[in-house]
């Protein structure tokens, strides 16, 4: 009889010590940022730059600077909106789904993930504020609150319930990420020797001392916050998919959104975590504990749901013919060879085709393979909610009304302005917090250490 | 620095097995009030100190049933109550219209009840005690044997000296003993 044996799995290579993890997570934080980290911030914020003076001039303008007019009411911004809540979906999935699964690998990138979150479902919360033009009335026009008019919001609408949905879904997340940092500051605090630094990340801390009785509270408070927002993160794209799905529009009234939108958010924001994780770790030097293995088993759900997303596609057009609904059939022929066919295939080559390269291991292991693959997936990402977007509403019930939607300029400087915000505040993030959960990456080495002394392995 | 009041007597361990041995002898002993300070949360080590099960889950359903249930009245009240709308010919009490709501917001009041819970129960914001060395968020182990709050009258357990609790935690394994003293963080 022999005894099956599976390798424990490596999560930090280089044979790094406790200290070299304080070490070198601390580092970037206690050094003037480099010439590269310069070079990226300038373009980020100048890309924020553009994006606030082409909305000050739109809110002076007024809305019809966009190229939004009848039939197709609903635009890039909706379209920002959706990619960038979805972007969001991995960080919640790492820290929160893979924690429940006691998937270990996830310390290495579950605090980058999860920053990404945060700054990613900002980002979308800009475009229900703008869009509206008048963003100071619309933060509050949102809210029930008592008002002189006597009158409520309509909770029987998605577009309130996504209100909640994704308001609910940043606090939660902050507060799951503020929970993570705790320990960590304090790793910060009790190394700086800076007075400043030391009284910043005292606060930070909260007087921290990684005291039993409170690792005791904080891992029951950890497990906790993982179990609820886990069906927290699929509810928030679901209730985002029923704003197209609870309309009667053919192409969006149809009952696979909710599933065909989480797989897509959790597709799209795997992509983006490659992106950034790829750079993270060479310009902050972090290659030993975000490690090939964590970018290959990334990859392989990127592949995964890629083929959900392309599943979903084939089952809408299947639907559409099988239904028997001339509407129906009419907007899938429509969106795959009508005006728009270039969004349509940009759309399935880059999120159906382009990912099955990650069949082959060596494509998958392969930084500068998996770096091209992930920024086609963003962009795929991006036009798949620009075909559901505009492909349902440029050719409605009424032909006399048809168009073609075009952005201007301002429609896609905006776009790039919401990419700078969310990239200056990632930037920061990774000047002033540690990347990597240390104490949770010492956990899982104390761990590794524990069962190959166990099994004689070292 | 004559005068300072003792805060307790911190045991330095060097691996999880000695602290997990060096945890478990001084809850045998009975000293009433001590803790153990870990780099990251030790496995086994809630159970070598005989700590129960934290309390939080109670916190995190109580907010849970309080956020569902303001969720069901808030839209009860609104829609076919205060100002009842007819939208779409619905019932004005629509409730499957009502659950996406319900649902994001038990998790809201479940989730802050449980962080505000878990600062609170831990006695966070800490101000008034300092962290006693450097190295225990990076990878140090200690067992420390506090000396009794001012006005404890409890007599379960042993009794607290600074001599004693040192000699005590030597002979538990602890590779440096050291006396802290009260102090706050500014």
């Amino acid at each position: 009889m022999s005894e099956m044996t599976i390798p424990p799995d490596i999560l930090v290579t280089g044979g790094k010590t406790f200290t070299h993890v304080n070490d070198d997570v601390s580092a970037p934080l206690e050094r003037w940022p480099t010439w590269k980290w310069w070079v990226c911030f300038a373009v980020a914020l100048s890309c924020l730059g553009t994006g606030v003076i082409l909305a000050s001039d739109m809110f002076m303008t007024g809305l019809g600077v966009l190229g939004l007019n009848e039939p197709v009411g609903w635009g890039c911004f909706i379209v920002n909106f959706v990619f960038w809540v979805g972007i969001g979906h991995a960080g919640t999935l790492i820290s929160a789904i893979l924690f429940l699964f006691r998937q270990k690998w996830r310390t290495g990138i579950n605090r980058s993930a999860e920053a990404m979150t945060i700054f990613a479902v900002m980002t979308a919360l800009l475009f229900p504020l703008i869009h509206t033009g008048r963003p100071w009335y619309a933060a509050i026009w949102l809210l029930p609150y008592p008002n002189q008019r006597e009158l409520w919001v309509n909770f029987r609408s998605p577009l309130l319930w996504d209100v909640f949905a994704v308001s609910t879904y940043f606090t939660i997340s902050l507060l799951f990420w503020y929970v993570g940092l705790i320990p960590d500051f304090a790793s910060v605090r009790d190394r700086a020797k800076n007075k400043v630094r030391k009284l910043v990340y005292t606060l930070l801390s909260m007087g921290w001392r990684g005291s039993n009785r409170n690792w005791s509270h904080y891992e029951v408070a950890y497990l906790l916050l993982a179990g609820l927002s886990t069906p927290l993160v699929l509810s928030v794209h679901s209730v985002v998919s029923f704003d197209f799905a609870v309309s009667n529009i053919p192409g969006w009234h149809t009952t696979i959104f909710p599933p065909y939108f989480v797989a897509g958010a959790i597709f799209s924001g795997f992509a983006m975590v490659v992106t950034l994780l790829v750079i993270v770790r060479e310009v902050f030097n972090l290659k030993d504990y975000i490690t090939i293995n964590h970018l290959e088993k990334m990859n392989k759900i990127i592949m995964t749901t890629g083929m959900m997303v392309g599943y979903a596609y084939a089952c809408e057009f299947f639907i559409a013919w099988y239904s028997g609904n001339p509407y129906e059939a009419f907007t899938f022929t429509n969106r795959a060879f009508g005006p728009y066919w270039w969004a349509y295939w940009i759309m399935t080559s880059c999120n159906v085709i382009i990912p099955q390269v990650f069949w082959w291991k060596k494509m998958r292991t392969n930084v500068g393979v998996m770096f091209v693959v992930s920024l086609f997936v963003n962009i795929g990402m991006w036009f798949e909610r620009f075909v559901i977007t505009v492909t349902s509403l440029h050719r409605d019930f009424l032909p006399s009304s048809w168009a073609y939607y075009t952005p201007t300029w301002y429609d896609w400087g905006i776009t790039i302005g919401a990419m700078g915000f969310f990239f200056t505040f990632f930037l920061l993030f990774c000047r002033v917090f540690p990347v990597v959960a240390m104490a949770e990456v010492k956990g899982v080495m104390a761990h590794g250490n524990h069962v190959s002394k166990e099994k004689g392995v070292a | 620095m004559a005068g300072r009041e003792i805060a307790g007597v911190v045991g330095f361990y060097s691996d999880e097995g000695a602290l997990l041995d060096g945890a478990r002898k001084v809850k045998q002993a009975g000293y009433p009030h001590f803790d153990a300070y870990t780099p990251y949360p030790v496995h086994g080590l809630d159970d070598a100190m005989g700590l129960r099960r934290s309390w939080l889950p109670y916190v995190t359903f109580g907010g849970g049933i309080t956020g569902v249930t303001c969720a069901y009245l808030l839209q009860w009240w609104t829609a076919s109550e205060s100002w009842a709308l007819n939208i779409g010919g619905k019932p004005f009490n629509s409730i499957p219209a009502w659950i996406p709501i319900m649902f994001e917001l038990t998790v809201l009041f479940a989730g802050v009840s449980t962080v505000v819970a878990l600062i609170l129960g831990n006695r966070l914001p800490n101000m008034t005690k300092r962290a006693f060395d450097p190295a225990i968020t990076r990878d140090r182990y200690a067992v420390m044997i506090e000396a009794p709050p001012e006005g404890y009258k409890g007599s379960d357990g042993k009794s607290f000296s600074e001599s004693d609790a040192a000699s005590f935690l030597k002979n538990a394994g602890a590779k440096e003993v050291r006396t802290v003293f009260q102090e706050g963080w500014f």
